[in-house]
């Protein structure tokens, strides 16, 4: 992949360190089906999202197919510090991944 | 949850699909060491209360008014709805998973918060109707719940 799927942006707010981060992925939940053939389009949606601060993990997330599609992500975590690196990587249901780190603003 | 529960669980994971499903089976037992393994069976549950179960070991929580969900009382569209839980007020929050009541599968999403991590996250997830959205609050092995009705105009699932 060329370019990230991943986008974040980390800033301090308050001493806490604010996370938002937009992926791109079809989120497909496996339950719509292609008008023109009438099959099922098959699922493929992000499973688990991890998130890093320091080699420790901050936030690890399940999703199931019902997270929209191009999902948003944001959360708070303390003791992070100016300049410092945030690392938030997914793995989809068929096998895909994607890591993406960003300093802390 | 029984031990006759989990065993049932587990052995629908091991029939699924082998390792991964088996990892998720034995997830089940011990949630918290879950990192690496999908809980497949709590994803694919069809109702709420197997969809707790599966996530937070239980299906009877009480309400707690500690836990904020904001969510738009009316969501125009259904694939696309923000939603923020909100459970600073409770301490050593481990887990925070998200339900939506009428969904064919239930259970959207499940976050699990690290030691400095807040009790909070945003994110957007899909409804296929109009229905309460659910917040399941683990901290510390008790359990709590939080609902808010979101009307939705239309669905985001199928269709």
């Amino acid at each position: 992949m060329a370019k990230s799927s991943i986008k974040i942006r980390a800033k301090i707010k308050k001493g806490a360190c604010e996370v938002k981060a937009l992926m791109k992925h079809p989120m497909e939940t496996g339950q719509r089906k292609n008008k023109k053939t009438g099959k099922k389009i098959p699922a493929h949606f992000i499973q688990e999202v991890n998130c890093t601060h320091n080699g420790q993990s901050v936030l690890a997330a399940e999703w199931g197919g019902a997270i929209s599609t191009n999902p948003y992500l944001s959360f708070i975590f303390d003791g992070a510090k100016k300049g410092e690196s945030v690392t938030i990587s997914w793995l989809d249901n068929q096998g895909g991944k994607d890591s993406m780190t960003a300093k802390i603003k | 949850m029984s031990t006759d529960t989990k065993r049932r669980l587990f052995l629908k994971g091991t029939l699924a699909s082998g390792v991964v499903a088996l990892a998720a089976g034995a997830g089940l037992i011990n949630p918290r060491q879950v990192l690496a393994a999908w809980p497949k069976s709590a994803f694919e549950a069809k109702s709420v209360s197997e969809a707790m179960k599966g996530i937070a070991g239980t299906d009877t929580a009480a309400g707690n008014d500690k836990i904020t969900i904001k969510a738009p009382d009316i969501a125009e569209n259904g694939a696309v709805v923000p939603v923020k839980v909100d459970a600073t007020k409770i301490s050593g929050v481990d887990s925070i998973a998200i339900i939506a009541e009428k969904n064919p599968t239930p259970l959207i999403a499940n976050f699990k918060m690290g030691k400095s991590t807040h009790a909070f996250v945003s994110t957007r997830i899909k409804m296929g109707k109009t229905s309460n959205v659910i917040a399941v609050v683990s901290a510390g092995g008790s359990v709590s719940t939080a609902r808010k009705e979101v009307k939705v105009t239309i669905g985001g699932c199928g269709g």
